[in-house]
């Protein structure tokens, strides 16, 4: 009997050397004349554990982890026999971290084979499109905004509004653009949705265009991940070669194709009019709003620029329907958000939840605190242009306005954690060096402020009259809050203030904790 | 300065450049698909291909020369043989990056951001890979690598060195 083994092509296990231990499993095989057959799936997101191994049984899949190229021949004695081994983690759905989680958008990724369509059907897959499709373009609208659904990029603007204003405007063309330019520290989410259910981003776009009467689509992918660049070529091939795009999208009058652009190293093309501009062609310099491109968008038309998450959970809403996700969720915040642990964490990965869980649930119950086993001391959430919250700010709920009320944000759901050694003015720098590297130049306050936010912090650190450049360093803040044209510049100030806040004692010459830890 | 070694990529040759620009000159705002292809082809953005690719695309050259420089992804001249990306964001600093970098910076003699003299090798920070939950990481020719620690950047530096 062949024996169906199960190892990621995720770029996540791929970078902890998945590659290798498939290829010693069938070496091993080979060798010991065990027929065997591997699926290359995405990953759970249990990163730790990765690469993690599984195959079928009758009881389902049993899961082994991290497996390295030297447990190979072992690996496969035990799952020829289904006996014991040190990696044995049991079945992979029993796992308590998997277990405790709602997969509503992650329930295929690193189950199925991300190059089947068949696998995707066969999971449910183009379920959503098929009802979207018996339902036409005014009940989809209904749809997404009873659900709640809110933008998953971090702006958090109401999915079902933006699709309706796009569907109400008059214009000979359409776009569909998929912001795929997940640039934030700590976020992977998107990465591991294309590299591992790359079909659920196609029908999620799908159905948005025949929402809104869109005959093109783009995702915009960073340079930074081939992988899914390579995944979600791979995808809208086989979807075009059945006919879910193309010509025809499951209905002969309607046609919806898709085309992947690859971005070229600019962090603030993820911002959506500099996205916008970049898949014109130009540099990615921000436009000012109004117009918004749901009017005045790509080329100057209509145009639904969404997350990658966001199109992802809308399969999803149309095939259990609107209230089966808002069921979901606190506050206004409906449904789940799939939140990523990452930095220096013991348990790291991608945690899909309903909204409402909090931050210190998160980072010590479902994280396990830090890998280097010292004392958390700070947590960023959202991103570089996130806050930073401190152990007495871990009873904040996971959820968009909690978070605002609390000066941070949730941006892309991911959080970095670190430990005490870290030093909170050199964060604050970054974070103002990163917006001074990354910052397209329109507007003043981003481009010239965050230069001297570096230089005034640098003072700061240096001893030169702390009270004066602190002074300083919040005044540059509000402005580039208030005045700047789009996130950059203007959440910049999140992660200094947050720092200058939060963890004032590290402000200044020669910070004394760090001296007592050494 | 001839490298002491094959490069991987075409030597620039404005018949292949043309033909290149030919291929997506037709596609919507193709700017940044042209100039992805040009480089990977010649491994830079030749400084000839800016107003061939100005021509095709009815643009001016100051315009193909923004793109060009707005970019961090293209590059004036051909990287070394081997290119290191070190990931230098948040969560990579969380787990121990800043010591990394330093470390691979010391071994190679450069900072980031520079080739080696020889050419071997082009150190570069990136920001993210979306590897943050297996920081530190690091990108070696396109090959992705995570837990990245002292002993791994040692061997990295030796594997480039040979």
């Amino acid at each position: 009997m062949t024996l169906r083994l199960y190892v990621p092509r995720d770029a996540g296990a791929v970078a902890v050397g998945a590659d290798e231990v498939a290829l010693a499993l069938e070496q091993a095989a080979a060798k010991r004349s065990i027929a065997i057959e591997i699926i290359r799936t995405g990953s759970r997101g249990l990163y730790w554990l990765e690469p993690m191994v599984e195959f079928a049984t009758p009881a389902g899949r049993v899961a082994f982890g991290p497996v390295t190229v030297a447990d190979a021949p072992a690996l496969l004695e035990a799952m020829t026999a289904d006996g014991a081994h040190p990696l044995r983690l049991g079945l992979a759905d029993e796992i308590p971290w998997l277990k405790r989680q709602t997969r509503l958008t992650f329930a295929r990724c690193g189950v199925i084979d991300p190059r089947s369509l068949d696998d995707y059907r066969a999971h449910g897959g183009y379920k959503g499109l098929k009802r979207a499709l018996s339902l036409g373009p005014d009940t989809i609208l209904a749809e997404v905004t009873a659900s709640g659904l809110r933008g998953r990029g971090g702006a958090g603007f109401p999915t079902g509004i933006k699709w309706k204003t796009v569907a109400q405007a008059m214009a000979d063309r359409k776009y569909i653009v998929c912001n795929a330019d997940e640039g934030d520290s700590g976020t992977f989410a998107d990465r591991m949705i294309m590299e591992g259910d790359p079909f659920l981003v196609i029908e999620g776009m799908t159905i948005a265009a025949i929402a809104v009467g869109a005959s093109k689509g783009y995702i915009y992918i960073r340079s930074e991940y081939p992988h899914a660049v390579e995944a979600m070529n791979a995808a809208i091939s086989a979807a075009r070669r059945a006919g879910y795009l193309g010509r025809r999208t499951g209905d002969a009058t309607r046609s919806f194709d898709l085309e992947v652009r690859v971005g070229a190293g600019a962090y603030v093309c993820g911002e959506e009019t500099s996205l916008l501009e970049s898949l014109e062609g130009r540099r990615g310099i921000v436009r000012a709003k109004p117009p918004l491109p749901a009017h005045h968008g790509l080329f100057g038309k209509p145009t639904v620029i969404n997350n990658v998450l966001s199109f992802a959970a809308v399969p999803f809403v149309l095939t259990e329907g609107a209230k089966a996700y808002a069921d979901f969720g606190m506050g206004r915040s409906r449904g789940t958000m799939p939140i990523q642990l990452a930095g220096n964490i013991r348990r790291g990965g991608l945690f899909e939840t309903a909204f409402g869980v909090t931050l210190g649930e998160l980072v010590d119950e479902i994280g396990g605190g830090t890998l280097s086993g010292r004392p958390v001391r700070a947590v960023q959430v959202g991103g570089p242009l996130g806050a930073y919250f401190p152990r007495a700010l871990f009873d904040t709920p996971f959820d968009y306005e909690a978070f605002a009320a609390r000066d941070g944000l949730i941006g892309h759901g991911g959080i970095v954690v670190f430990d005490d050694s870290v030093d909170m003015a050199k964060q604050a720098r970054f974070a103002m060096e990163f917006c001074a590297i990354e910052s397209c130049g329109k507007c003043t306050p981003c481009r010239i402020g965050s230069t001297r936010g570096v230089e005034t912090i640098d003072k700061i650190v240096r001893g030169e009259r702390v009270a004066e450049n602190r002074a300083v360093v919040e005044d540059l803040c509000n402005t580039m809050k208030l005045g700047s044209l789009c996130a950059l510049g203007g959440f910049t100030p999140y992660p200094v203030m947050s720092a200058l806040k939060h963890f004032s004692e590290d402000f200044g010459p020669a910070p004394t904790r760090l001296q007592a830890a050494e | 300065m001839t490298p002491p070694y094959e490069s991987r990529y075409e030597p620039w040759d404005p018949a292949r450049g043309s033909e290149i620009i030919a291929e997506h000159a037709k596609r919507e705002g193709a700017t940044l698909v042209i100039l992805h292809a040009l480089q990977e082809a010649f491994g830079h953005i030749p400084e000839p291909a800016i107003p061939m690719v100005a021509s095709a695309l009815n643009l001016s050259r100051a315009e193909v020369y923004g793109v060009f420089t707005f970019y961090h992804d293209f590059r004036a001249k051909p990287a070394g043989r081997h290119v290191l990306k070190l990931c230098r964001a948040e969560a990579c600093q969380a787990a121990g990056g800043d010591a990394l970098a330093a470390r691979a910076e010391q071994k190679l003699g450069i900072a980031l951001g520079n080739t080696t003299a020889d050419e071997r090798l082009t150190l570069e920070p990136i920001y993210c890979l979306g590897l943050c939950a297996t920081a530190p990481s690091a990108m070696l020719d396109g090959r992705l690598i995570g837990r990245l620690n002292e002993a791994r950047i040692d061997a990295i530096v030796a594997e480039t060195q040979r």
